[in-house]
């Protein structure tokens, strides 16, 4: 009887022989890879894994982009633009390390108190190969923006206006500063396109943000408006952090945690009317929004 | 001294033969009989009927509410835990994800012998490494596993007894379903739509594992229903039959269900029918030979595989099938000539608005999915989805878990390759500012209606239990197992499980004492009154 605790992941070491003899384009890398090895007589500064072995290919991104299509554009969109689940995968930036080891981990481990599953382990998509990952990733670079993404306006006065007139920061926090109803947005600038960024600020309630991801659950909370009234007639407003049909956690105007069970409440009441005001050009002037929006972005990259 | 050992040996292997043993072999006459000992789980769906209706009511609409947990078992595994458990004379068999498989004390849940496959490294199953249970016959369960084999185990210690391949995994073909037995037969079919699979359904003799027939669910050149694909695209048609059918012993007649054609969201190439997929088929589990077949939705582009367990129902001289199909309609067939009854939508539907010469749901044109991307309800995963369905003969209600989504179904053209996704398409959520919700609804066999219903806050992968004692048991995404009163769908009680529930609610007695069990997250729970 095998032992249970065998690891069930892909073994991350050098490609398998059988596999290398099957695949045609990886041959050829190999030998390019050995070829320049004998030419320097230097030691690789990378195992094979460490770097898309198929960079080079021009069909791999081709295939990429099927493997895409199916299993990742429910979240990234068609190009991996972003969509309202996931960032923006054109960004040259990645939240989760820029290196193609790195990328590999991601799709193939997922990011842990995410939306980002491991691979094949929900009903979005099918378990790629180690070949068809390397083929995503050969895509994401083909789609990617080659340089950093640079800010549209002054980071400097964009921070003042965070903190100062434009009132963000009653709300969200960036690396620790800042207030707590709406999500925490030090990582915001590197996840998400510039467009979903206006969009957010506009028009808050058309797309809501996402809050706790549990693991093995398909879809996210998000940052819901609730009201609810007890049974000793104290009203609440604020934001949902999480629910079940029985029980809410939710945290108030004042930053108060309350927690119910709903079947003992007087009411409660739900919507998705974003407590965040819609910042139009009144409000907000389209300068101001660059100089936010470059803010988030150099925070993002750091 | 030396005499000794070898008589009390030959002694010990006598009694063996003599004494009737409290753990006696699973026969096929008790499979038939399995109402007559409810205190077991003998099958996947609990009988043949595919009912998942438990006739023990100690646990029941008045006590319900007193449930507490008896015992966990953590599987330790990541990834979905869809296990539905046998219970027989006090063991319970389950597997878990990456192939794994247990027996264990169902009274105290102490392990009796783990085993785990030893699984390739390039096993490419779709939607997780998934498995959703056993079948037992003799001393033997059976399972199907990811590298496409099917192996029995031996039920006393988890050895290996028998190993057959059943097709080559690395082509894209996985077994994930749970086996039904008949007779001396254990029978399997395919998961694999997402691969462009040529689907089958296999039967495999019990003591040996020599595979006895193969029902290809996209025929060959020169049988029928060939004309139904477009050139050469049968070959890689799809119609996998991933989950576990259901027998009716008065006629021999076995029903299988079947998925999407191949590929799945994109018609292009594969003019026609396409059958037999997304069809309920009516087999002799003797031969494997087609009686009829009925196809619940032609030429899909929308993934809508009728892979839900196909439910018997007896109404006086009248001899049913029920469904509640994953393309959002629930339809009554005739089990006898595979005519359709009636259908109606249970969930919000937008392909079809008028009815075929037969009844059927006609598809609109402009449902198809575009390279822009077209809107549809039900989504992708369908108004529901392999979760179980439950039929009680009591309230006389069928009980099934509904997902309110619908997608963008986008086309392009994608060329196939030997072993990889192949989906012709890419869907996405819709703009619709309202998430995605799911119910449990009780829906009227004889109308079609939907008496009442139970919202879930999001879409959940629970299937549904009805027992007896007057109660129905189904789990949700954000982890609650919940016991609803069956005629009126009150909540009674519910358990926070800690993670969604993947998987279909059984019940089973030990020594007079009632137990729920279900999967959730990586453990299996049981519950029962203190």
């Amino acid at each position: 009887m095998p032992a249970l605790n065998k690891s069930k992941n892909k073994p991350k070491r050098l490609w398998r022989t059988r596999q290398m003899l099957e695949d045609a384009v990886l041959r050829c890398f190999l030998i390019v890879f050995f070829a320049a090895l004998a030419a320097n007589f230097t030691v690789p500064k990378f195992y094979a894994q460490d770097q898309n072995p198929i960079a080079n290919d021009p069909k791999a991104s081709k295939l990429g982009e099927f493997q895409f299509r199916s299993n990742c554009a429910f979240c990234h969109g068609l190009g991996a633009r972003g969509g309202g689940r996931g960032p923006d995968l054109t960004r040259a930036q990645k939240r989760h390390g820029n290196a193609d080891a790195d990328l590999f981990r991601t799709i193939n481990e997922g990011v842990p108190g995410t939306a980002m599953p491991p691979n094949g382990a929900t009903q979005q998509g099918v378990g790629m190969t180690d070949t068809e990952i390397w083929q995503v990733i050969a895509y994401i670079r083909s789609v990617q923006v080659k340089a950093p993404a640079q800010p549209l306006g002054d980071a400097a006065r964009g921070k003042q206006l965070f903190y100062g007139a434009a009132a963000c920061s009653t709300c969200h926090m960036i690396e620790g500063k800042g207030g707590r109803l709406g999500p925490d947005l030090t990582a915001t600038g590197s996840a998400r396109a510039t467009d979903y960024l206006v969009e957010s600020v506009r028009y808050p309630s058309r797309r809501l943000a996402q809050g706790i991801s549990e693991a093995m659950k398909e879809f996210s909370q998000e940052y819901e408006t609730v009201k609810v009234e007890t049974a000793d007639g104290q009203k609440f407003t604020g934001v949902v952090l999480n629910e079940d049909h029985f029980t809410l956690q939710m945290l108030d105007l004042r930053e108060q945690l309350h927690l119910f069970e709903k079947d003992k409440l007087r009411s409660y009441e739900k919507s998705r009317e974003s407590l965040m005001p819609a910042y139009d050009p009144k409000m907000l002037s389209d300068k101001d929004l660059q100089d936010i929006l470059a803010f988030l972005l150099s925070v993002g990259a750091r | 001294m030396e005499k000794l050992l070898p008589a009390s040996l030959l002694l010990l292997a006598a009694s063996n033969f003599v004494a009737p043993n409290a753990h006696s072999q699973v026969t096929p006459q008790r499979l038939l009989d399995s109402a007559k000992e409810p205190q077991n789980w003998l099958m996947y769906s609990g009988d043949y009927s595919g009912h998942r209706f438990s006739t023990l009511d100690q646990i029941s609409t008045t006590n319900a509410s007193a449930l507490v947990p008896k015992w966990a078992y953590q599987t330790m595994a990541g990834g979905k835990f869809e296990t539905t458990p046998l219970v027989v004379d006090g063991i319970l068999y389950a597997t878990g994800q990456d192939d794994r498989a247990f027996a264990l004390d169902a009274k105290s849940g102490r392990p009796i012998w783990q085993y785990q496959r030893a699984l390739p490294a390039d096993i490419r199953p779709c939607c997780g490494r998934v498995n959703r249970g056993l079948a037992i016959l003799g001393d033997k369960v059976f399972f199907g596993t990811l590298d496409t084999h099917v192996i029995a185990l031996d039920s006393k210690t988890g050895n290996v007894v028998w190993d057959a391949t059943a097709f080559d995994y690395r082509k894209g073909y996985s077994i994930t379903l749970a086996p039904l037995v008949i007779k001396n037969l254990v029978i399997v079919g395919v998961s694999g739509g997402e691969y462009g699979i040529r689907g089958f359904i296999d039967a495999y003799d019990a003591s040996t594992g020599e595979r006895k027939w193969r029902f290809y669910t996209v025929p060959g050149p020169g049988e029928a229903g060939h004309e139904t694909w477009e050139a050469d695209s049968w070959k890689i048609g799809g119609a996998p039959a991933w989950i576990t059918g259901s027998y009716d012993p008065a006629t021999n007649t076995t029903f299988w269900t079947t998925g999407n054609p191949s590929p799945s969201n994109r018609g292009e190439g594969r003019a026609g029918d396409n059958l037999y997929s997304n069809s309920l088929l009516a087999l002799d589990p003797d031969t494997g030979e087609l009686k009829w077949y009925f196809q619940f939705t032609k030429h899909d582009e929308h993934d809508w595989d009728a892979t839900q367990v196909p439910v018997m129902m007896d109404q006086g001289e009248k001899h049913l099938i029920a469904q509640a199909n994953r393309n959002g309609f629930f339809y009554v067939i005739d089990r006898s000539t595979g005519k359709l009854v009636f259908s109606n939508p249970y969930a919000k539907v937008t392909w079809s608005n008028s009815k075929d010469s037969e009844g059927r749901p006609a598809s609109l044109k402009e449902a198809s999915p575009t390279p822009e991307g077209s809107r549809v309800c039900p989504g992708a995963a369908g108004a529901t989805n392999w979760m179980s369905p439950t039929y009680d003969p009591q309230t006389k209600l069928f009980y099934v878990t509904a997902r309110e989504q619908c997608d963008i179904f986008s086309t392009a053209p994608q060329p196939y390759e030997e072993g990889h996704a192949y989906y012709g398409s890419a869907y996405f959520p819709n703009d619709d500012t309202a998430p995605f919700w799911g119910a449990l609804r009780a829906i009227d066999p004889d109308t079609g209606k939907i008496k009442w219903e139970w919202k879930h806050p999001s879409p959940t992968w629970s299937g549904v239990l009805s027992t007896a004692g007057g109660l129905v048991f189904t789990g949700d995404a954000e982890g609650n197992f919940i016991a609803l009163d069956a005629a009126a769908g009150k909540s009674l009680w519910h358990f926070q499980c800690g993670a969604s529930v993947y998987s279909s609610p059984m019940s089973f007695a030990i020594d007079g004492k009632q137990y729920v069990a279900v999967a959730a997250g990586s453990t299996l729970f049981t519950f029962a009154l203190p």
